[in-house]
């Protein structure tokens, strides 16, 4: 397995212009639980997974562009005719991502093919570019319009959420008009959503280009955004270059259920982590995970994994914290901006969440795409899967111009033993011979009887 | 210790991570002291105390047995009365080794660290003990608890063979067939103890990963966080191309003083034995204050080589100095980050100076005293003046 995660890295990493190459033994983690197969698998044993993060590499122009390459019609016509470089890394957040699972390629279920789902996400910022006001529209965003749908594309649809916190409908407006309504439960929460769909003919019949626009009817006084049951965070604490403590902390805001989280932890092998520090706290009392699964660090071969099954009671704040220690690295293993620090990468936290909410059961039909990007496996909780952030981490620094001179000096050190101690045992005492002086010491003695003092 | 407690408790091995690298007996040892450990480590360390305290006591009288037997024999020359050894300055040697070990302020330290270096002393104490009490048995039994904990005194093996063999009157002859009767039994005697402590850590733990954690991990000095020796900075900043060269080089160099020392101390093996504890603590690859505090109380031992000592005061002062300088350079560095790890580095490249100059004092010393013994202690040359002593 260990081989064909390296050369899937690295076929990735030529694939998409990333550096993925660089994950390797000392940032793969081999997962037990938090982690199950999508789509089609026969059976779920965990050592054949594999995980890894890089947390500094950041994404870029060159990595939208062969992602942009997968899609069927390019960046050509559909959709994605949308997305251009300039536009979309000038926003807060982006991601992309590229999800493979086997699925049934028909109902009967008897042959199998590989689903391959792209998914780009970015957050704009429209109020503080929009002079104050939170309408968008696509132009604006993308400083261009829909054309056309993609002729290869079997379905093609946008969906604005127009939900209306208040129940009144004429809180925000859309124009042109949607040509369907979709109301679904996603996340615990209802909410309405405005469909466009760009393979029905109507929508194209009054104008050449499609601008969706919203226009909000009246300045919002205070927009409460609903906290989600679950978020987390997590930070590094400590003074000095020698130890330290990674907190993380895991809020549940539901009201009354409690529910269980998975909390993956990866920690690179130069924090060397101290599993008797752990210690995991909610509202003052100390809480025991039903399932730890720990594997230490192996210098330069391995990072450190900790799993754990936490519950978390309603309504509480979880403080999870574990002491480390930094360790000097050799001299080449620095990167080129040593005091930049090192990252580490973000903790995942797995969790079916009770949704407020009772939902009914999506129909898959109907919207497959809106129900893989909201999946919910029972009518009564949603999985969320959650990073936290990256950590950077100071590592003390040895002076990177000294190779030679600390070679030197060592070596000297070691010499002046060897020296005196070969100096000990080959020699042994003698009664010094007066010698009848060199040269120096007759030239001496010459001076000295000119100037009448006794000789050496 | 506690973390590999931990990872115990949690059911995965201790030696799977990095963080671990004692013995298991060890283990098993805390698992059970682990609430008592600041008494565990007092008692160990005046048990070293009062093992010094009888060995020297034993050691003065071989020492004063074996100088009226040269004095009947007449090897000494004439005019050496000042410096044969009295009982009487000799009485109080013992309570001073003892002082000075436990009044130490490095003992101190390494007693409130909790440092494992003091089980690490007080087993080669013991092991001094049986070998100046004369039992071969249990010195190969100690100095294989020594050697199973950390690999260097496996170089110890030389001098107690050595002080074995004067005790029993076996001279040291390449070609007597009872010298190497006896070296074989009391290698015999080692290596078959070595060998039952090391199974028993298997059975103890179930697995043979302890050896490459605990003397693959002392040999390949993998972990280069500072220490006070000078192996931490070296690798470091070793080029990648030969650092296994330089490992090789660093660990020959503390296994390499022992055969030259034994050809040379060969009728002293105590002090050979305190030349080596010092070299062990210098160019071990993770010292600590712990092993420099053992060597340390011998030095009462040889107070009366005072009057040959040439540096005494300025390596005395540069060992103060540098000891108290470490912890401000450090937290220097690594706190305030006002200074570099160059800083630190010189400290520690200065005071293992100091320490070796200390240990290459006494034996210049040591040796001068023996060549004044059997030459006479006022020499003159050919025309009557006054002679002076050369290594030549």
């Amino acid at each position: 397995v260990d081989k064909a995660w390296k050369e899937l890295s690295n076929i990735l990493s030529g694939i998409f212009c990333a550096s993925l190459n660089f994950i390797d033994s000392t940032n793969t983690v081999t997962p037990t639980a938090s982690f199950k197969p999508l789509g089609l698998t026969n059976g779920t044993d965990h050592r054949l997974l594999r995980y890894a993060v890089l947390p500094r590499e950041i994404v870029c122009t060159e990595n939208l562009t062969p992602w942009k390459k997968l899609l069927p019609c390019g960046s050509k016509a559909g959709l994605a005719v949308l997305l251009k470089a300039e536009r979309l890394f000038h926003s807060s957040y982006h991601s992309q991502a590229v999800h493979i699972r086997p699925i049934c390629r028909d109902a009967s279920c008897l042959a199998v093919s590989w689903e391959l789902r792209q998914t780009l996400t970015v957050v704009f910022e429209t109020f503080s570019s929009g002079q104050g006001k939170k309408d968008w529209s696509l132009f604006k965003m993308f400083s261009r319009t829909l054309t056309e749908a993609c002729p290869l594309a079997s379905q093609s649809k946008i969906y604005v959420d127009v939900s209306a916190k208040d129940k009144e409908k004429e809180l925000l407006e859309v124009t042109p008009s949607p040509t369907a309504v979709h109301e679904a439960i996603v996340q615990g929460e209802k909410r309405t959503y405005a469909v466009y769909d760009l393979l029905s003919p109507s929508l194209f019949n009054t104008s050449r280009s499609l601008n969706v626009q919203l226009k909000w009817k009246r300045p919002q006084d205070s927009l409460e955004l609903s906290v989600p049951v679950l978020h987390a965070q997590r930070y590094v604490s400590g003074y000095g270059l020698q130890t330290g403590e990674i907190s993380t902390l895991i809020y549940n805001t539901h009201p009354y259920r409690a529910f269980p989280v998975i909390l993956l932890e990866t920690v690179p092998w130069y924090l060397r982590l101290y599993v008797h520090t752990l210690t995991i706290i909610t509202k003052g009392k100390e809480n025991k995970p039903s399932y730890i699964h720990y594997q230490p660090a192996q210098d330069r071969r391995r990072p450190h994994l900790l799993e754990m099954l936490i519950q978390l009671p309603a309504n509480s704040v979880t403080k999870i914290t574990i002491q480390f220690e930094r360790a000097l690295l050799k001299w080449t293993e620095y990167t080129p901006d040593p005091n930049h620090g090192f990252y580490v990468s973000p903790s995942v936290l797995s969790a079916l969440v009770p949704s407020v909410i009772a939902m009914k059961d999506a129909d898959m039909e109907q919207s497959p795409l809106f129900t893989t990007l909201f999946p919910s496996s029972d009518g009564s909780s949603y999985f969320v899967r959650l990073y936290t952030e990256p950590l950077l981490v100071n590592l003390p620094t040895p002076d990177f111009s000294m190779p030679y001179n600390v070679i030197c000096l060592t070596c000297t050190v070691v010499a002046v033993c060897y020296g005196s101690f070969y100096n000990l045992l080959t020699r042994t005492f003698h009664v010094e011979e007066p010698t009848r002086g060199g040269l120096a010491k007759r030239l001496a003695n010459i001076i000295r009887k000119f100037r009448g003092v006794p000789p050496l | 210790v506690v973390e590999g407690l931990a990872l115990l408790d949690l059911g995965v091995s201790p030696y799977s991570g990095a963080i671990f690298h004692e013995t298991p007996l060890i283990i098993y040892l805390f698992h059970f002291l682990i609430e008592y450990a600041e008494l565990v480590f007092m008692i160990t360390d005046v048990l070293t105390a009062v093992a010094l305290y009888l060995a020297i006591q034993d050691f003065n009288k071989v020492v004063f047995k074996k100088q009226k037997l040269l004095i009947e024999l007449d090897k000494y020359a004439p005019d050496v009365a000042e410096l044969i050894r009295t009982p009487m300055e000799m009485h109080y040697i013992p309570l001073k080794v003892a002082l000075f070990y436990l009044l130490n302020p490095y003992t101190v330290m390494s007693c409130v660290a909790k440092s494992t270096c003091t089980i690490n002393n007080t087993v080669i104490a013991f092991f001094i003990l049986a070998t100046i009490k004369g039992s071969a048995f249990l010195s190969a039994v100690f100095l294989a608890l020594a050697t199973y904990q950390s690999l260097y005194p496996l170089t110890l093996f030389a001098p107690a063979l050595l002080y074995l063999l004067q005790r029993q009157f076996i001279p040291v002859k390449l070609k007597s067939k009872s010298f190497w009767l006896y070296t074989m039994q009391y290698a015999a005697l080692y290596l078959c103890s070595l060998v039952v402590i090391i199974c028993l850590s298997f059975f103890l733990l179930n697995s043979w990963d302890f050896i490459p954690s605990v003397y693959g991990f002392i040999l390949s000095v993998p972990d280069l966080t500072p220490n006070i020796g000078l192996f931490w900075y070296f690798f470091a900043e070793m080029f990648e191309h030969f650092s296994l060269f330089f490992v090789c080089v660093f660990q020959i160099n503390v296994f390499f003083y022992t055969i030259p020392l034994a050809v040379k101390l060969k009728e002293h093996p105590v002090f050979f034995m305190f030349v080596q504890i010092a070299i062990i603590s210098i160019f071990k690859s993770y010292p600590t204050v712990g092993d420099i505090a053992l060597y340390m109380a011998f030095l009462p031992v040889w107070s009366h080589l005072y009057r040959f000592l040439r540096n005494i005061f300025i390596l005395s002062c540069v060992l103060i100095v540098c000891s108290l300088l470490f912890p401000v350079l450090w937290h220097l560095w690594i706190y305030a980050g006002s200074a570099n790890s160059n800083f630190y580095y010189a400290i520690t490249l200065t005071f293992n100076i100091g320490q070796i100059l200390l240990v290459s004092d006494y034996f210049y010393a040591f040796l001068r005293r023996e060549y004044y013994l059997t030459h006479g202690l006022y020499l003159t040359r050919e025309d009557g003046t006054e002679a002076m002593l050369v290594l030549k």
